[in-house]
């Protein structure tokens, strides 16, 4: 199944880990019967590592963060989350439009438990982490694509938890943005140590970000295989080693799909 | 070790420029209409409707198409205005009718509100009564106003009694469709940060709901004001005090047909004052905060 090598990413699992899916399935009951949309899926997110799930449309990836979010139950297997519950951010940028930015911030510190006073300092550091510093009063509506995806990123880490859980955060944005905004998610990763599980299925994405691609296979979704991914960051979208490691994964992501079309 | 570093300063002030100037292409320009333009376009029009109306009035009675009782002229009607006014009574059946109005609108929200959540976040009670609540909205609350003078007599609690049964499906009503209308991802993105229960409700549900829950403010307005009305025309009686339904009821048994244009004049330039002053506003507010109120 998995061609891991051991890693430092394995390494790490030792010590303990940020999320640990173990023989998670799920079933959503249909006019048609039970349709199996995970089957027996086990993953561990070890303490600061980035994981991307990579799958092709519809094989369950949004439905695995939902319950690892605590959002839904699996129907069987167990998953644990040690550091609490994890943050979860969304394909769209799931701000609240009656708040300004800053507000939303506030409401997730809020949410959390920190004082008042505290609240409004700590809501303009993690805006100035992602590198909008200015936007505090500034309505969800004024804000541009980017910006909002990238306030939801600092809501997200408002929630100071372990692990941060991004649904095909950038699908929705231009190529130059989405650039910009890996750079930015690799850096707040890279100075926060949280752990994240990032979905996509842009394969080039994955390879981008993650120390460690895992792929899924449809109906019902399996863990197909997984990569480690050795290249040094900060890595750019374009550099041949993400290219090559793209490709093989690409072939693998293809012949998964083609086996749905044989039978 | 010190080039690595330079190099990772520049890629970062390569990407604080790059994020600078796509933020500065992206960013949606608000501006504000200037007053003259506001009053050209939103106070210029209606005003010049009434003059028209005026005239079209005033050209009927000049052409007699109609006995002077039934069709008073404006002049006679704005005589009953300064009449009323000179001897100080004019504030008074305002007053009269307003605060009862208010008052009872005041009571429907407190009512509403909570009735409104219930039946929008309890199965059950949404499975029971919202049939029937939404059923309620159709009934004119003219139809209330027998039984509850059988009930409680001609006094005021009628008159509450009648607004309430008017007002409050409005309100609930209003607030459940806003309920509704949550998008599903505001309620989930809710319980991720741990807004769940109570505080689900307070922090998501009900900023969320608002832009429906004021439209039903709206129209509960509308429906007090009308459920008054209806009730001060029928249920007349000395110890109510002289509001602008009683006052349409005077002119109608005295032949005053200006009293009773008066009346009807007062009573339409009520509603639409209370909505211009204070719903429409609020309403306008609450969608251009959100940037649901596109400028055209
Ligand atoms: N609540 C639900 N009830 C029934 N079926 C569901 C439900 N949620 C998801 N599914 C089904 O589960 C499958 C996986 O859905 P999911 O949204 O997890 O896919 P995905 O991998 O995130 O796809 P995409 O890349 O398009 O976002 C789909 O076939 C979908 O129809
Ligand atoms: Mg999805």
């Amino acid at each position: 199944m998995a061609t891991t090598t051991l890693t430092k990413a394995e390494d790490r699992t030792a010590v303990g880990h940020a999320a640990r899916i173990a023989h998670v399935s799920k079933s959503f009951g249909g006019p048609e019967g039970q349709q199996l949309v995970l089957d027996d899926i086990t993953l561990d997110v070890a303490p600061g590592e980035f994981v991307t799930l990579l799958g092709a449309s519809g094989c369950g990836k949004s439905t695995l963060l939902n319950l690892v979010a605590g959002l839904d139950r699996p129907t069987a297997g167990s998953i644990e989350t040690p550091g609490g519950r994890p943050a979860l951010m969304f394909q769209e940028h799931a701000l609240f439009p009656w708040l300004t930015a800053g507000k939303n911030i506030e409401l997730a510190l809020r949410l959390r438990g920190v004082p008042k006073s505290d609240r409004r300092t700590e809501a303009e550091r993690l805006l100035e982490l992602v590198r909008l510093g200015g936007a505090y009063g500034k309505r969800v509506h004024e804000l541009s694509g980017g910006m909002r995806q990238r306030v939801a990123m600092a809501r997200a880490l408002a929630q100071d938890s372990q692990l941060l859980l991004m649904d095909e955060p950038f699908a929705a944005l231009d190529a130059i943005t989405r650039d910009v905004l890996h750079d930015e998610l690799t850096r707040i990763w890279r100075e926060t140590n949280v752990s994240v599980l990032f979905v996509t299925h842009n394969v080039r994405e994955a390879v981008r970000l993650a120390e460690r691609v895992v792929l899924l296979s449809s109906r019902p979704g399996r863990v197909a295989r997984e990569w480690t991914v050795d290249i040094d960051q900060p890595r750019r979208i374009e550099d041949t080693a993400v290219a090559e490691l793209s490709v093989e994964i690409t072939e693998e992501l293809r012949g998964e799909i083609r086996r749905h079309g044989q039978h | 070790m010190a080039s690595t570093e330079t190099a990772a300063k520049d890629t970062a002030r390569d990407l604080a420029g790059l994020e600078a100037g796509l933020d500065a292409l992206d960013a949606v320009r608000v501006s504000r209409t200037p007053v003259r333009e506001v009053l050209v376009r939103k106070v210029l029009p209606p005003v010049v409707a009434v003059v028209l109306v005026l005239v079209v009035w005033q050209i009927l009675i000049w052409a007699k198409v109609t006995d002077d009782y039934k069709l008073p002229s404006p002049s006679l009607v704005w005589g009953e205005v300064t009449d009323a006014w000179a001897q100080g009574t004019l504030l008074g059946f305002i007053w009269t009718s307003v605060s009862r109005g208010l008052l009872g609108f005041l009571l429907a929200l407190v009512i509403g509100t909570p009735l409104g959540l219930l039946v929008s976040r309890v199965r059950l009670v949404r499975a029971a009564i919202g049939p029937v609540l939404s059923g309620l909205q159709s009934l004119p609350s003219v139809a209330w106003v027998p039984p509850a003078v059988i009930w409680l007599g001609l006094n005021d609690r009628m008159m509450f009694a009648v607004i309430l049964l008017g007002a409050v499906p409005s309100i609930a009503n209003g607030l459940v469709s806003g309920v509704d209308q949550i998008p599903p991802l505001h309620l989930r993105a809710g319980r991720t940060l741990g807004a769940t229960g109570l505080r689900g409700t307070w922090h998501i549900v009900l900023p969320a709901s608002l832009p429906g829950y004021l439209a039903g403010l709206k129209q509960g307005w509308a429906f007090s004001w009308r459920s008054l009305m209806a009730a001060e025309i029928i249920a007349s009686s000395p110890d109510l005090g002289v509001g602008l339904g009683q006052l349409l009821e005077q002119g109608r048994e005295t032949s005053s047909m200006s009293m009773v244009f008066l009346a009807i004049i007062l009573i339409l330039t009520v509603g639409i004052a209370i909505d211009l002053l204070i719903f429409s506003p609020l309403e306008r507010w609450v969608l251009r905060s959100r940037g649901l109120l596109v400028k055209n």
